[in-house]
């Protein structure tokens, strides 16, 4: 019963935003840099969320944003979950040298904190959606490949791996086939809490203005730049603080529900 | 269950900080007032040097205002006063100079000025190549208690240079900088701050607080909450909506920057060496709405590379040379050949919210004819090197200003020689009414050559000339005798807790 509330209200809660968030790709009540209206108006019937210090209106410029933002988390957990997967298979699986070599490897990026890591891949590879799915994405990989490699390297040992050897099935269907759908639980939760980090991590990195142009409607460019409006136009920071926090609240549940389900 | 409660009061402290940000330290401001001390945001880091006859920045020299005087210095109205110098002769023929030192100007170290000192100060202004105009002067001779410094032509901008700092013989660059200034230098912290002090020993009435710190924000918003949780007195430069956060502790005094903002062009990026491209970008511009985003609607717009505090030289109806007409502006781009607009990088010094905001409000008016515009904040340090040294850029966003109250120090940087000819601009008929304006022996022939010069930025769409800024300055309420000068400068010696 329980587990059905967090799964219902988190894909209720997700679903709004999501459909939110995928109009904006498709449509916004005005164009998000026209700067046509009066600066600074406070939440209307007409902009909903007010308008900035520019006259631009936010909702338009958040629709866009959190577009932006999700299509960065999801590739970014894209990129961590096949990568990560695909390591994490080949290094708990084999052992050895492989995975001596690779976890290492793993370590050693893991080691660093990852704003720095990033801040590095932002500088080498240039700003721009593109590249920042691609930086955050190689930060993500370890976390999912760490978790992917314990996770096959117990599969290993277990009866029903050894039983398909004895069947004779390569090892790629043992691996993808066969190990890959035993463990889906866990990969599904390291899933729904990648996505909410790599959202956060989107939005912090935009916030300290890196990888963004000050004039691309991003989440966290507007959080920082609302920041010092709390007072006179707090509207601004609420309006764009809100759907990161739906859209986290709401994926956290999915995952939360679907958990509880398991045990 | 555990876990909760640690996450609640994670919360609660997250919570907690946030409220704290807001929340505003009095006991530190009333600290600083019983110990007759301010503290001054500025929003940039000094030049590495502070050396008096070197610095570029419009940044070094409001703080160095402080710290160093010429033999004659500006006052709030523009008029040149006596400083080091008590009085001065100027000989019929306009070629000889001579200054009374005023008996007693003592330097920070406690040496007193000599005539040696002076002409020292200007040999070692003249060796430093950014005094171009010094190499006018033929023969500085000394006495006793006079200098006289001995010119090759009649210049009638000449005292205006002899606002150059005066420097102890045989000063030392690498030590702390020594002047004669009201303030007095004590440390530096590179990216943080700079302390300067009372001088006791000052000639005049002196400055009436004891201590200035210049404590430096690089990033906007964390300047505006340190203003308003009480950690900064006075900070100019803000834009209105900055200035509109602070209005409950500060005094907002509204002046103007003194400065030439324009998107400054490159004129050896490729579509940019096009003068109808140029033109086109000036008509894309529309003024009236970067005024109201950057100060509320305030603002002089200026049409070349002069500002209204110049009154003789400044040519107000410049700034009506390209109306704002997107349509014109369109078909000259075609015309131009680039019907499809080209690619722009415009590069802009992050630390600057007016010039942040312009460039936004710029580059949304410039996609509507097509351009392709990139906006690209860099640090002020990066700036410097890659723009204003390097040149490699395509388009900025900035201000300029003036280091002396001359015609010459506004135009001499679009001469194609200039060795600060940042934007690349090379214009033989300019290099000549320039030329023309330096040999001049009448003011009346100067001027009107001067006047040309700027006609020629002008009429060459040299660059996207905006607006002298206006300068919005919070000074917290308890505060007085702000003054605003004609040059970029803040003089702090007229400050006072009332």
């Amino acid at each position: 019963m329980r587990k059905n509330t967090f799964l219902r209200v988190g894909l209720v809660l997700t679903a709004l935003v999501v459909g939110f968030i995928v109009l904006g790709l498709f449509w916004t009540p005005y164009s998000p840099n026209a700067m046509d209206f009066s600066r600074l108006l406070p939440p209307s019937a007409a902009h909903p969320m007010g308008t900035d210090k520019f006259g631009r209106d936010i909702l338009s410029r958040v629709m866009v944003g959190a577009g932006d933002t999700l299509l960065i988390a999801l590739g970014t957990v894209a990129i961590g979950t096949v990568v990560g997967t695909l390591i994490g298979a080949l290094t708990g699986w084999y052992g050895g040298w492989v995975d001596e070599l690779l976890m290492r490897l793993n370590d050693a990026l893991a080691s660093f904190p990852s704003i720095l890591i990033l801040l590095v891949l932002v500088s080498l590879l240039g700003g721009g959606r593109e590249h920042m799915t691609l930086a955050l994405g190689i930060v993500f990989i370890p976390s999912y490949a760490r978790i992917v490699r314990s996770e096959f390297a117990r599969a290993r040992t277990q009866n029903y791996v050894h039983s398909a050897e004895l069947m004779g099935a390569s090892t790629a269907r043992i691996l993808f086939v066969h190990i890959l759908p035993n463990i889906w639980h866990t990969l599904v939760s390291a899933i729904t809490i990648g996505f909410n980090n790599a959202v956060l991590a989107e939005a912090a990195m935009s916030y300290l203005s890196i990888g963004v142009s000050p004039d691309e409607a991003s989440l966290g460019y507007m959080l920082s730049e609302s920041q010092s409006m709390l007072d006179s136009a707090p509207w601004y920071a609420l309006g764009t603080g809100a759907v990161i926090v739906l859209l986290i609240l709401g994926v956290s549940l999915i995952g939360e529900g679907l958990q509880r389900g398991e045990n | 269950m555990n876990k909760r409660i640690l996450t609640l009061f994670l919360s609660l402290t997250l919570l907690l900080s946030l409220a704290a940000c807001g929340s505003k330290d009095t006991n530190a401001t009333d600290a600083r007032r019983d110990a007759n001390e301010i503290v001054v945001g500025i929003a940039q880091d000094l030049e590495n040097s502070l050396d008096p006859y070197t610095s570029v920045t419009a940044a070094n020299r409001e703080v160095l205002f402080n710290v160093f005087e010429g033999l004659v210095k500006p006052d709030a109205d523009g008029n040149l006063i006596p400083a080091v110098a008590e009085r001065w002769e100027i000989s019929d023929d306009q070629l000889t100079y001579t200054f009374h030192l005023r008996p007693g100007v003592k330097f920070h170290d406690g040496s007193e000025v000599t005539a040696m000192d002076v002409a020292w100060s200007i040999d070692k202004a003249m060796q430093s190549g950014s005094w171009k105009a010094l190499d006018n002067i033929d023969a500085v001779n000394i006495g006793d208690t006079f200098v006289s410094v001995v010119l090759k032509a009649a210049d009638s901008d000449f005292l205006s240079y002899m606002t150059l700092a005066i420097i102890p013989e045989e000063y030392d660059y690498g030590a702390d900088p020594v002047g004669t200034g009201p303030f007095r230098y004590v440390s530096r912290a590179a990216q943080q701050n700079l302390v300067l002090e009372r001088f006791a020993d000052y000639w005049g009435e002196g400055a009436k607080v004891d201590k200035v710190t210049y404590q430096i924000y690089e990033n906007a918003e964390a300047l505006v909450l340190a203003l308003k949780s009480g950690a900064v007195d006075i900070c100019a430069h803000l834009t209105a909506t900055q200035a509109n956060q602070l209005t409950e502790s500060f005094n907002i005094l509204e002046g103007t920057m003194n400065l030439v903002q324009a998107v400054y062009l490159n004129h050896a990026y490729e579509p940019l060496a096009n003068e109808t491209v140029r033109k086109a970008l000036c008509y894309a511009l529309d003024r009236e709405q970067v005024f109201d985003v950057v100060a509320d609607g305030h603002g002089t717009a200026v049409g070349s590379s002069m500002y209204p505090n110049f009154r003789k030289y400044f040519l107000p109806e410049l700034a009506d040379l390209y109306p704002h007409d997107t349509e014109k502006a369109k078909a000259m781009l075609a015309e131009a050949g680039y019907p499809n607009g080209f690619d722009l990088t415009i590069t802009v010094p992050s630390n600057y919210q007016p010039h942040m905001d312009t460039a936004q409000v710029v580059a949304e008016q410039l996609r509507a004819i097509g351009v392709n515009v990139t906006i690209d904040p860099v640090e002020w340090a990066s700036w410097l090197e890659n723009v204003y040294s390097g040149r490699r850029y395509q388009a900025t966003v900035v201000g300029v200003d003036a280091s002396t109250l001359t015609a010459r120090a506004m135009l001499e940087r679009f001469t194609s020689t200039a060795s600060n000819n940042f934007t690349n601009y090379s214009n033989a008929e300019y290099d000549e009414a320039f030329a023309a304006a330096i040999r001049a022996t009448t003011d009346e022939e100067a001027t009107a050559q001067y006047l040309r010069c700027e006609e020629i930025l002008a009429e060459t769409a040299a660059n996207v000339y905006i607006q002298d800024l206006a300068d919005l300055v919070a000074v917290r309420k308890g505060l007085s005798g702000y003054r605003f000068y004609p040059l970029y400068a803040i003089d702090l010696s007229t400050v006072t807790y009332t």
